[in-house]
């Protein structure tokens, strides 16, 4: 049975016919690469590589950037996608979002015209995986606190430290890696074979299951004195990279919830108890109203983000709220939805439980809800509650 | 090698249909398209052909204006140019007058090959291509599910009752598509971008000197009968074995 979206505001009306386009190919995509595979690789824990020159050859893997091999699609556009992705599974959108906003992105802004000609077309074909290493064991939320550091040589850099939760670790080739130095925090384009770099799988998720969470080990790595991205100094850079990311998530979650929400409808209207299906008891009708209310406003949001992201107006606070409120609904979405389920619910046959736990990671991954919350308190009150 | 393809837009085959009150058709308002499978298969054949052959794919359809957004798939998927004969609503027309409007653009662009879907997962007719055939006068090979080039002849796998069938039909023909010819492509980013720039030929039904009078005339849509309720039998054997007979005349 085909999915069907909620577009109660009829916002597909604001949608360019390329837009649609876009975002009807991803769907497409999605229905027959990761629908039938997916319950299984989240069950066993591994990320379907099959799908990555799928989404290579769609030209999916940066692709709101422009030129060295990339299609340079608009924010809108780019965002349908990342909902698409995820309608599938979180874990298949943040591969994408790593290797688009997080390893792409800022070779793409901040590198030297020769290291984007030497990494960014093979990225996008797929050929080199990336990673993005910024949080540390220590040091989520105030990654200003970071231990990993670089000392500059007369002819090259050395790096030692540790990274944590960063997704395509262990399969990627490339790895951004955010060190501080004398002159203040630096990125490094660091290559995963380079002495003394090694990836830890980190096993035992309940969450993104279908996704490669690494933990990264820099043992005094030697890279090259043009290793370092030289277009930014200061933790704004790596900021500028989550704010990318963010903005991928928080289209990316209505995805998730509005898959969640078409199998919780379809299953209510079926599904007979006493003498009705459960869709006719006003409790059931109460979640599904929400559901449907809380997606509808998060899509009225993504889509002003994004129409605001092609006018070069979107603030990083915007995006704070964005992917605040968006992830937030798809946790509850996804609550609802598996309670709509009943025992079904807990089952891989059906797709709530797996968008269920993915959610948790998506909930306190690329800034926390609660210090979005602070992001947005000091946009408000001009007093920052976090230092 | 130059081939036409087509790109039928059908209905979503999962919305639900509802037939209007007079029961001439069925409600098309906030109806949502998709391009029929099997012209899906066609094009992707087009395209895999193109690769290897050179020359020119372009994609063609009947219909309102709005059937440009199913070429522009197709265009997005590779293909080089687009042709809508407009002047048409979907209703007003049958096998017969799509062969036809066809054929004149064969006549027009004089392609080595028209790839077709066998048929139409909304109409099931599944004689535009036969007919096409017949009004060229050329060779047709039907429900393809592999094609060869060799030199002036297509060779072509069709799957046939009980097995398959191995032919070679001389070029100019007509192949239609059968579902296991190939997997279509999905459309890529750049495909769609590009597609926006390929251009789409808008001609007029008229200016084609056609006559449009259809030679199959719909008389009513009916809807499927719904289906009724199950019996339980708490009975035995003896009980069941009457019912089938008696109610059922099953046996």
């Amino acid at each position: 049975m085909d999915f069907e979206a909620v577009d109660f505001w009829g916002l597909d009306a604001e949608l360019s016919e390329e837009e649609i386009q876009i975002r009807n190919a991803v769907r497409a995509m999605v229905d027959r690469e990761v629908l039938p595979i997916i319950g299984k690789c989240f069950e066993e824990g591994h990320f379907p590589m099959h799908v990555i020159p799928v989404v290579a050859e769609m030209g999916l893997l940066g692709a709101n950037l422009h030129g060295y091999g990339c299609p340079g699609i608009g924010e809108v556009a780019y965002g349908l996608v990342m909902q698409e992705l995820e309608r599938g599974d979180s874990g298949i959108r943040s591969f994408v979002s790593v290797q688009g906003s997080l390893a792409m992105y800022p070779i793409y802004t901040f590198g030297s015209d020769e290291q984007r000609q030497k990494w960014l077309p093979g990225m996008a074909k797929g050929e080199i995986i990336g990673c993005f290493g910024l949080t540390e064991p220590d040091f989520g939320s105030n990654p200003a606190g970071m231990r990993t550091y670089a000392v500059k040589a007369s002819d090259r850099w050395v790096i030692t430290g540790n990274k944590m939760w960063i997704t395509n670790g262990n399969i990627a080739q490339v790895a951004v890696i955010w060190a501080g130095t004398e002159d203040g925090f630096r990125g490094f384009i660091v290559p995963t074979d380079t002495p003394g770099f090694r990836a830890r799988l980190v096993e035992h998720k309940f969450s993104l299951r279908a996704s490669v969470t690494s933990e990264l080990i820099l043992d005094n790595v030697e890279v090259p004195l043009d290793a370092v991205l030289p277009g930014v100094v200061g933790l704004k850079g790596a900021l500028a990279c989550l704010s990318a990311a963010r903005y991928g998530i928080s289209w990316g979650v209505v995805g998730s919830a509005m898959a969640v929400y078409d199998e919780a409808l379809r299953y209510a209207k079926e599904r007979v108890q006493f003498s009705k299906p459960i869709a006719g008891y006003q409790l059931v009708q109460e979640k599904l109203v929400e559901m449907l209310t809380e997606i509808s406003k998060a899509q009225l949001v993504n889509l002003r983000m994004g129409r605001m992201k092609e006018r070069g107006l979107l603030r990083p606070h915007h995006i704070s709220f964005a992917k605040r409120n968006n992830v937030a609904m798809a946790r509850r979405t996804a609550q609802l939805g598996r309670e709509i389920l009943g025992a079904n619910g807990i089952m891989y046959d059906y797709q709530v439980g797996r968008h269920l736990c993915n959610i948790e990671t998506v909930y306190t991954y690329e800034g926390t809800h609660d210090i979005h919350t602070l992001v947005l308190g000091k946009e408000i009150t001009k007093i920052a509650a976090f230092e | 090698m130059k081939i036409l393809v087509t790109a039928k837009r059908v209905t979503d085959p999962n919305a639900k249909i509802k037939l209007k009150s007079d029961k001439s058709g069925i409600q098309t308002d906030g109806l949502e398209y998709k391009p029929n499978p099997f012209c899906e298969n066609a094009i992707e054949e087009a395209l895999r052909l193109n690769e290897t052959h050179g020359g020119e794919v372009v994609v063609v359809s009947i219909g309102p204006s709005d059937v440009q957004a199913t070429i522009r798939t197709a265009l997005a998927m590779g293909a080089h140019r687009g042709i809508l004969v407009t002047g048409l609503d979907d209703h007003q027309m049958d096998s017969d007058l799509v062969a036809r409007v066809f054929a004149e653009l064969y006549k027009r662009e004089r392609p080595d090959l028209f790839l077709l879907g066998k048929q139409a997962i909304d109409g099931d007719s599944n004689q535009v291509g036969q007919l096409l055939a017949e009004y060229l006068e050329i060779g047709q090979a039907c429900f393809a599910s592999k094609v060869e080039i060799h030199g002036s002849e297509a060779i072509v796998t069709r799957e046939v009752d009980g097995g398959l069938e191995k032919i070679a039909v001389g070029m100019p023909a007509v192949i239609t598509a059968d579902l296991r010819l190939n997997e279509p492509r999905y459309a890529s980013l750049p495909g769609i971008v590009k597609a926006r720039k390929k251009s789409i030929d808008e001609i007029d039904i008229r200016s084609l000197g056609i006559d449009t009078h259809l030679k199959v005339e719909t008389v009513a849509y009916e809807e499927p009968k719904t289906r009724g309720g199950g019996v339980t039998f708490v009975g035995g054997v003896d009980e069941l074995v009457g019912k089938l007979k008696s109610e059922a005349k099953a046996i």
